[in-house]
């Protein structure tokens, strides 16, 4: 019975599992165990000199050592540590900020959406990594502080983007059918008008757990991210960048970004093509 | 059309105010004291120094007091003074400019161009393996960091295999061309030194392609999709049966009509640009805006990030009018319907 039940479900979602969004999920669930598990199977410790500085990549250290004589492929696994749980829990923040703000302007419409909208405006007029920058700056480097930046820079995608969706789910007949039986304005939202919101917030919130590990790396490489002797992977290409004939220092980081980023751009088409059929062919 | 572009037009001082009000105060809720980027430890111990200091950059004043000063001058023109250089901040950002956007304008050619045609290649092929590679090439170009595909392009092509030359404008031994324009190419030629011309232009292979590439992925994309759309048309079908060769249905018929949304997207590509020139400028030392701005954020010198900030930011706000409009303008369901 139970065996019948996945192949029904398994073939509901056939058209969802192309080979690029198994592929992409592959990735991301590989460094996503990796994250958690990091602690059990390290070669090496990531903080502690373990070896002869600049060493090229060996059997003994498969990525080779650093400036400090670390190892670099322990660090760049320790690196999902950072990067993946700070992507998601900016991500994360940004729309349940981003879509609540943007649900309750398109809901109640008057003085709250002007708000919220010029708000967004004014956020959205910036270029995004200028704004990360200033806001990462005038906080003080530090992982926290660049995940803020991040989420201020993020928030208004979502806000515009539940916005117009609630315009539209507003005039929707069960709404107004609910309307006409008398719920609550909050119920109203949270039960009616929300849950049918979702896809395409989801669509754009997994193509945006990408974005998020590059531009985190991005704060990191130009020094306002994690700071030293964080194993974080723009960090980590950063002191590659500075021991340039050393070009393993900052192989392991840009390849596990690479990966992190093309997994998640993988899920994110697949759950874009299987909702929204007109894109693809 | 006319209102609209109207209102649009008038919106944009007032974002750009709400632009620097921001700045502003996100610069002086700064946790680093922006006396330590200006004086030496030894100074800051000394409270006369520090209150010379403070006095010589308006940092004694009250915030309000700051703020109207700040908006008083930059409304003449005057963005302040770099604590880092120590010159006025729109004297460092002119100087640099050229630098920027000579990268700039050859990366959106260079990834406009592979982009459109990447994105056409993957629909006339589609599903099948010139499709799937095409748009794996470029989604793998948005997928680096591109100061990490700069630093290894660098060492495959200027340390191992040498056929390109090192980070930097011109080689270090060659003096820079008189100044006409700022930008390197122009400059050399219209110098008639064709040596300095080529040499710059080797400088520039790497940087705009490493740009060029992050590009491509949302440009092709695009291309595709509409492409598709336009290919599966009924007057394509007539031109093909009218017996039309295929190069001319695909360059005349079905090209124009799949401008409008790329038009849009290149527009849009002017986020990826200013992405691009802050982190691609660090890498390979490129003595433009971008490198400056992180130079600045590295130094806390507040006053050259909002400058760089606002600048960027109102450029950004004016590219995105004008998408906006030569959209509505090249669509004659938009330009006809309001």
């Amino acid at each position: 019975m139970r065996f019948l039940r996945i192949r029904s479900l398994l073939k509901k979602y056939d058209h969802l599992l192309t080979i690029p969004v198994i592929i992409g999920a592959l990735i991301i669930l590989f460094w996503v165990i990796t994250a958690l598990s990091i602690d059990l199977w390290q070669p090496y410790d990531p903080l502690e000199m373990v070896s002869r500085r600049l060493q090229p990549p060996s059997t003994k250290h498969l990525l080779g050592t650093d400036a400090l004589g670390r190892d670099v492929f322990s660090r760049t696994l320790h690196g999902a540590r950072h990067s993946i749980p700070i992507a998601m829990m900016v991500v994360i923040s940004a729309v349940t900020i981003g879509s609540l703000l943007g649900a309750v302007a398109g809901y109640s419409g008057k003085w709250i959406d002007g708000f919220v909208m010029r708000l967004v405006d004014v956020t959205l007029a910036f270029p995004p990594i200028l704004l990360a920058m200033a806001v990462a700056a005038a906080l003080g480097p530090g992982l926290r502080n660049a995940s803020i930046a991040m989420v201020v820079v993020w928030w208004p995608v979502y806000a515009r983007l539940m916005r117009a969706q609630t315009l539209e789910v507003r005039e929707r007949d069960h709404v107004e059918a609910a309307i006409a039986s008398g719920v609550s304005r909050t119920r109203l939202l949270f039960v009616h008008i929300l849950p049918v919101c979702w896809t395409p917030v989801l669509i754009n919130a997994t193509m945006d757990f990408g974005q998020a590990v590059l531009l985190l790396a991005s704060l990191s490489f130009i020094g306002l991210g994690a700071t030293p002797p964080t194993p974080e992977w723009g960090a980590m290409i950063s002191e590659g960048a500075k021991f340039f004939y050393y070009w393993w220092i900052a192989l392991g980081p840009g390849v596990s970004i690479l990966l992190v980023v093309l997994g998640f751009n993988f899920i994110g088409d697949g759950l874009r093509d299987y909702f929204d059929p007109r894109t693809s062919d | 059309m006319l209102r609209y572009i109207i209102r649009r037009l008038l919106a944009i001082p007032l974002l750009v105010f709400g632009v620097v009000t921001i700045c502003f105060f996100l610069a002086h809720n700064i946790k680093g004291d922006p006396l330590s980027s200006l004086l030496s430890f030894r100074q800051l111990g000394n409270p006369e120094i520090v209150a010379a200091t403070k006095a010589r950059w308006g940092l004694d004043k009250s915030l309000p007091e700051q703020y109207f000063i700040y908006i008083k001058n930059l409304l003449a023109g005057d963005f302040g003074t770099s604590f880092r250089t120590r010159r006025p901040v729109l004297e460092d950002i002119a100087d640099r400019l050229p630098a920027t956007l000579e990268l700039a304008i050859v990366s959106l050619v260079i990834g406009s161009l592979a982009g459109i045609f990447l994105g056409m290649l993957a629909a006339y092929y589609r599903n099948q393996l010139i499709d799937d590679g095409a748009r794996l090439f470029a989604l793998i170009g948005s997928s680096m960091p591109v100061f990490w595909s700069g630093l290894i392009l660098l060492f495959i092509f200027s340390v191992k295999l040498q056929i390109l030359p090192g980070p930097g404008r011109l080689d270090p031994v060659t003096d820079i061309p008189p100044y006409v324009t700022g930008m390197f190419t122009i400059d050399s030629l219209l110098a008639g030194d064709i040596d300095k011309f080529l040499d710059a232009v080797r400088h520039m292979i790497l940087p705009a392609f490493v740009m060029a590439w992050s590009m491509m992925g949302i440009i092709s994309r695009i291309v595709r999709a509409s492409m598709l759309d336009v290919l599966n048309q009924e007057y394509i079908l007539t031109a093909r049966s009218k017996g039309a060769r295929e190069l001319r249905v695909i360059m005349n018929h079905a090209l124009r009509n799949v401008m409008i949304p790329t038009l849009t997207i290149i527009g849009f590509s002017f986020a990826y640009l200013i992405t691009g020139a802050v982190l691609v400028e660090t890498i390979f030392s490129w003595p433009g805006v971008g490198y400056y701005a992180v130079s600045s954020t590295r130094a806390l010198d507040f006053p050259a990030i909002i400058g760089v900030t606002i600048i960027g930011a109102t450029a950004f706000l004016v590219t995105n009018l004008v998408t906006d409009i030569s959209y509505a303008f090249a669509n004659p369901k938009i330009r006809l319907g309001r």
